[in-house]
């Protein structure tokens, strides 16, 4: 087994170690910080991916604010931040069907298709893909307009959140 | 490649073992007394006052809600500025216009009073 492979191996066996825990865990502040333990693990698996960019991205937009955002959005909402509630209701056993069906039928569906053992084709080496994506995002025939347009969306959220939230005295 | 982060996971490493180590340092050596009135929530010396866990003020949402969105800017930014030199006067521009579309909401958050704390 190659370090590669290894290090893959424990960060994905602790990614679903942390998912599980996410939706398993009776506290809801623990449950947010499993979230934050299964972000890093996707983060990691960025890395091992060779899209160092990305795992940046994970790290600070995911961890740094989506999951402070979780954090405070629990603590403002439960009173009380244990669930006293029962964790499955009476229609758990569908819900188990369903699932095990859908997963059944998608195994099903792909059974014939070769990617699961074909050897993957190697990653691109990517030095430079932060100078490349930098340079597509500003110029004409690649992202600009895309680019431009988020700024317009990314406004449209910063004023309804403030819409919303504040309240004026 | 993996030689690369080894730093990182030095540094992960050691602030993990550091922090279960504090704990463990804590458990085996730190002497327990348990009484009533040391397991009360610590309230500046006073007998606190209602239920310990109360109801955040919604602002701090708005906090982490604007902290978001300039974050997502900064993400943008990011990978401009590595190029930024090469891009010349035309990439200057467009992230100009990318700022002062954000900085629109910007002052609408700062004119409703959303940046003050009181």
């Amino acid at each position: 087994m190659t370090p590669l492979q290894l290090v893959f191996l424990l960060t994905a066996a602790l990614t679903l170690v942390a998912a599980f825990r996410v939706v398993t865990t009776r506290n809801l502040v623990h449950a947010a910080l499993w979230l934050v333990v299964t972000l890093f693990g996707v983060a990691v698996l960025f890395v091992l991916l060779n899209a160092p960019f990305l795992a940046v991205v994970q790290v600070v937009v995911y961890i740094g604010a989506i999951a402070v955002l979780f954090i405070f959005a629990i603590m403002l909402t439960r009173r009380e931040m244990r669930d006293q509630g029962a964790q499955l209701n009476k229609g758990w056993w569908a819900a188990a069907l369903v699932s095990l069906l859908t997963f059944g039928g998608l195994f099903w569906l792909t059974r014939s298709w070769d990617g699961f053992t074909r050897t993957a084709a190697p990653l691109p080496t990517g030095q430079d893909t932060l100078s490349a994506l930098g340079k597509a995002l500003v110029s004409p025939d690649a992202f600009v307009l895309p680019f431009e347009i988020a700024s317009v969306l990314l406004l449209a959220a910063l004023v309804g959140a403030v819409y919303v939230a504040y309240r004026e005295k | 490649m993996l030689l690369q982060y080894i730093a990182i996971a030095i540094l992960i490493f050691l602030s993990t073992a550091l922090a279960g180590l504090v704990i463990v340092l804590g458990e085996l050596f730190g002497p327990r007394v348990k009484t009533n009135v040391k397991s009360m929530p610590y309230e500046s010396g006073m007998t606190p006052i209602g239920p310990g866990t109360r109801r955040m003020p919604v602002r701090f949402y708005l906090i982490a809600m604007l902290f978001i969105l300039f974050d997502i800017e900064i993400i943008f930014l990011l990978p401009w500025a590595v190029v930024f030199r090469k891009l010349g006067v035309f990439g200057l521009v467009e992230m100009l216009i990318f700022i002062l579309i954000l900085l629109v909401g910007y002052l609408y958050a700062w004119k409703k009073g959303a940046l003050e704390w009181e």
